[in-house]
C-alpha cells in the first residue's frame, strides 16, 4: 500500500497511464486492426471513405468511451456502497441495484416502446432506487444495524427476481438472443455515441460529486456516535451517498446493461493500492474501473474472433475468485 | 402423542414412522396433484373437455388427433413436471436439513448452475441442439463437482452454514458466466434453444425423458424415506445426533449425494429451474411441523404441484407463446425468498 502523499499521487498517475494504455488498446485492437497512423489521421483528417478510419470513428470510439464511463461509474458506485454498508461484498451488481435498474429499463423498452436513453434513464433510476430501498430494508436488523450476509442474500434474491422478470419480458417479445445478452450479460457495443451522449455528463457529475463527499465518507467508517460527536449529519451523508449510487449505477445500466463484478473488484484493488482514504480511493477507483472495463472489452473482442464474448462474462470470470475469497473471510468472522 | 404407524425391516436396518394425519395430508395432496394434471391435460392451444379426454384415451377413432396431442405432447410434459418438481423439492429439503439453514436450496448454493454449465458444455461439444444421452450423466457430474468445490471452499475446520451459502452464491455467479460464455461460442441456433432450456422449460418432454428421470426420482424418494429418521436426528443438532448413535458424517454424505443426484437429474431433463427447492420444503414445514418421512413425501408432492401449475401458466397465459415454466416459478419463488429473509430478520 502506498502511504505518503507523493507515493499515492504517483500511484494515481500510474493508474492513469494504465488507463491511457487500455484506451489505446481498445481503439486499436479488434476484428479489424488499425495502425497508429490511421488513428492519428482519423482525428486530424477524417476520411469516411477509409475503412479503418470509419471503424475507429463509428465503432471503436463510442464503445471505448462507454466502457470508460461505465467502468468508472460502477467502480465508484461500488466504493460508495462498501463505505455505506461497511460490507466488503457490497457492490451494485451483487446487491441487486443493477438488476432493479435493468428490470424497469426492459419494462420501458418492451411494454412502452421507449428507446431514447434520455427516457429510459428515469426508469433506470427508479429501478435502482427501488432495489436499493428493498435491500436496505431487508438487510437491516432492528437495533443491530446492517447485517452483511443478510444484505448479500437479499441482493441475490432481488437479482433473481428482477432478472427472471426481465428474461420473461424479453422472451415474451421474441427478442433475439443478442438483445437478451445485451441487457443481461451487459455490453458496451451497439450503442451510438449520439444516443448515449446525454447520459455521459450524468456519470461525470456523479463522479465529481462523489469525490466531494470523500471527507465525509471517511467518517462514515467510524461509529455513528463518534461521527455525530464530530458534528456530521450522518443521515444526510448516507442519503447523498445512496443517491450517488443510484445515479451512477442506474446510468451505467441504462447505457450498457448489467455488467457485474466491476463494482466489487475495483474498490478492493484501489484500496490495496491507495489505502482507505476516500479522497484518494474515489479517483483511484474511477481510473482503475475505466481501465478495467476498457481492457475487458478489448479482451472480449479478441478471445473468439469474429464473435465477441459479452463483457459481463469477462468481468464475472475475473471477479468470481475475488468474491469467493472475500466470502470465506466474511463467513469466518460471523 | 398421536398414534403412529411404524414399519421396520429385519434387524432394524430401516424403519419408517408415519403419523396417520400425514398419511391423509399426503393422499389429499396426491389427489390434488392428479386433479391439477387433469386440468393441465385439458388446457392448451387446443382446449379439450374432460369427456373428450376420456373418450380419446379409451381409444375412440374419430378423436385420434386429440389422442395424439394428449399422449405425445401434454401427458409426458405433465409427468415430467411432476417428476422434476418432486426431485427439486426433495433435494431442497435434504440440503436444508444438511446445512441447517432455511435459505439453502440447489440453486442458491450453485448446484443447479454447476449442472447447467456441464449440460450446456456437453451440448456444445456434441454439437446437438436437442439432447444427447450424455446430458444426464454430464449434468449430475457437474452438480457433483460443484458440490465438492463448494464443500472444499467453505471448509475451515467444519462447514459454517452462512459461509456455505455465500460461497454457493459466488460459485453460482461464476458458473453462470461460464454458461453464457459457452452459449456465445456455440452456434446461434443451439444458443437460443439452450438459453430457453436454461430458464427452465418442459417444451420438448418426451416419453423417453420421463422414463429416464422416473427411476432417479422414485429411487431417490425411496432412499430419502429410508434415511428420514437420520434427518429427524440431525434436526436436533450434530452433537445430539452423534450421541444418539447416528453416524453423522456418513449420513451427511448420503444426504448430500442424494440431493446432488436428484437436482442434477432434474436439471438435465427440465433445465435450470430455480426456487422450487426453496419453496416446496418450506410449504411442507408449514403443513406438518416435524417428522421427515412425512416431510420428504410432502415436499416431493408440493414440488411437483408447483411445477405443474407453473408449466400450465407458461402454456396457457400467453397463448400462442409458450413461456418457460422457470419464469413463473421464479416469479413466485423470488418474492417468497424475500419474505423469508424478512421473517428471519424479525426472529433474530
Amino acid at each position: 500500500m502506498l502511504m505518503t502523499r507523493t507515493a499515492r499521487a504517483a500511484g494515481l498517475l500510474g493508474g492513469i497511464a494504465i488507463a491511457a494504455a487500455a484506451l489505446f488498446a481498445s481503439l486499436m485492437f479488434g476484428h479489424i486492426p488499425v495502425s497508429v497512423a490511421d488513428l492519428y489521421s482519423s482525428v486530424v483528417a477524417y476520411n469516411p471513405g477509409d475503412l479503418e478510419q470509419l471503424v475507429i470513428r463509428s465503432e471503436r470510439v463510442p464503445r471505448t468511451l462507454i466502457a470508460l464511463a461505465v467502468g468508472a461509474g460502477l467502480a465508484v458506485a461500488g466504493v460508495l456502497m462498501q463505505a455505506l454498508t461497511r460490507n466488503p461484498l457490497a457492490s451494485p451488481g451483487i446487491l441487486g441495484i443493477n438488476a432493479g435498474a435493468l428490470f424497469l429499463v426492459v419494462v420501458g423498452a418492451n411494454l412502452f416502446s421507449l428507446t431514447a436513453p434520455t427516457q429510459l434513464i428515469w426508469l433506470a433510476f427508479a429501478g435502482s432506487g427501488l432495489a436499493a430501498m428493498l435491500v436496505y430494508f431487508l438487510g437491516h436488523e432492528p437495533g443491530r444495524g446492517i447485517s452483511p450476509i443478510r444484505t448479500v442474500l437479499a441482493g441475490v434474491a432481488l437479482t433473481a427476481l428482477f432478472v427472471s422478470f426481465s428474461q420473461g419480458l424479453l422472451i415474451l417479445n421474441q427478442e433475439r438472443f443478442e438483445s437478451m445478452l445485451f441487457w443481461i450479460a451487459g455490453s458496451v457495443s451497439g450503442r451510438s455515441l449520439e444516443a448515449v451522449a446525454p447520459l455521459l455528463p450524468l456519470i461525470a457529475g456523479g463522479l465529481v460529486f462523489s469525490l466531494l463527499l470523500g471527507r465525509q465518507l471517511n467518517l462514515l467508517g467510524l461509529d455513528d456516535e463518534v461521527t455525530q460527536g464530530l458534528g456530521l449529519n450522518v443521515a444526510q451523508i448516507r442519503l447523498l451517498t445512496g443517491l450517488m449510487v443510484i445515479l451512477l449505477a442506474g446510468t451505467s445500466v441504462a447505457i450498457a446493461g448489467m455488467i457485474g463484478f466491476v463494482g466489487l473488484i475495483v474498490p478492493h484493488i484501489a484500496r490495496g493500492l491507495l489505502g482507505t482514504d476516500h479522497r484518494w480511493l474515489i479517483p483511484g477507483a474511477a481510473v482503475i474501473g475505466g481501465a478495467l472495463l476498457m481492457g475487458s472489452d478489448t479482451l472480449a473482442r479478441l478471445l473468439i474472433p469474429p464473435r465477441e464474448v459479452p463483457i459481463g462474462v469477462v468481468t464475472a470470470l475475473m471477479g468470481t475468485p475475488l468474491f469467493l475469497h472475500l466470502a470465506r473471510r466474511v463467513g469466518q468472522k460471523s | 402423542m398421536s398414534k403412529t404407524l411404524v414399519l421396520r425391516g429385519s434387524a432394524d436396518r430401516w424403519s419408517v414412522r408415519i403419523q396417520p394425519a400425514v398419511l391423509w395430508i399426503g393422499l389429499g395432496l396426491a389427489s390434488l396433484l392428479c386433479l391439477s394434471a387433469l386440468v393441465s391435460l385439458s388446457l392448451g392451444t387446443y382446449p379439450t373437455t374432460v369427456p373428450q379426454i376420456i373418450q380419446a384415451l379409451s381409444g375412440s377413432e374419430d378423436l385420434s388427433g386429440i389422442r395424439l396431442i394428449l399422449l405425445e405432447i401434454r401427458l409426458p410434459r405433465i409427468l415430467m413436471a411432476i417428476l422434476a418438481g418432486g426431485a427439486l423439492g426433495l433435494a431442497g429439503l435434504l440440503l436444508q436439513g444438511l446445512v441447517q439453514n432455511p435459505l439453502a436450496s440447489p440453486d442458491v448454493v450453485g448446484i443447479t448452475s454447476g449442472a447447467s454449465a456441464a449440460a450446456v458444455f456437453t451440448l456444445w461439444i456434441t454439437g446437438s441442439a436437442g439432447g444427447t444421452p450424455l446430458l444426464v450423466p454430464a449434468a449430475i457430474t457437474g452438480a457433483l463437482l460443484v458440490t465438492v468445490l463448494l464443500v472444499m471452499l467453505s471448509w475451515r475446520g467444519g462447514v459454517s452454514p452462512t459461509r456455505l451459502v455465500l460461497i454457493g452464491v459466488g460459485l453460482a455467479a461464476g458458473l453462470s458466466a461460464v454458461t453464457t460464455l459457452i452459449l456465445v461460442v456455440s452456434p446461434d441456433a443451439t444458443a437460443m434453444s439452450a438459453y430457453i432450456w436454461l430458464t427452465g422449460s418442459l417444451y420438448a418432454a418426451r416419453w423417453s425423458d420421463v422414463f429416464g428421470l422416473a427411476p432417479v426420482v422414485i429411487g431417490g424418494l425411496a432412499v430419502a424415506i429410508a434415511v428420514a429418521r437420520h434427518l429427524d436426528l440431525h434436526a436436533l443438532g450434530s452433537d445430539l445426533a452423534l450421541s444418539l448413535g447416528s453416524n453423522v458424517n456418513r449420513q451427511r454424505l448420503v444426504h448430500l449425494l442424494l440431493a446432488v443426484v436428484l437436482a442434477g437429474g432434474a436439471v438435465a431433463y427440465a433445465g435450470a429451474l430455480g426456487f422450487i427447492g426453496l419453496l416446496a420444503p418450506h410449504m411442507a414445514r408449514r403443513i406438518i411441523r416435524t417428522g421427515h418421512v412425512g416431510l420428504t413425501v410432502i415436499s416431493a408432492l408440493l414440488g411437483g404441484l408447483i411445477l405443474v401449475w407453473a408449466d400450465l401458466a407458461g402454456r396457457v397465459l400467453f397463448i400462442p407463446r409458450d413461456l418457460p415454466a422457470g419464469l413463473f416459478v421464479a416469479g413466485v419463488g423470488a418474492p417468497f425468498f424475500v419474505f423469508l429473509l424478512y421473517r428471519l430478520r424479525r426472529q433474530s
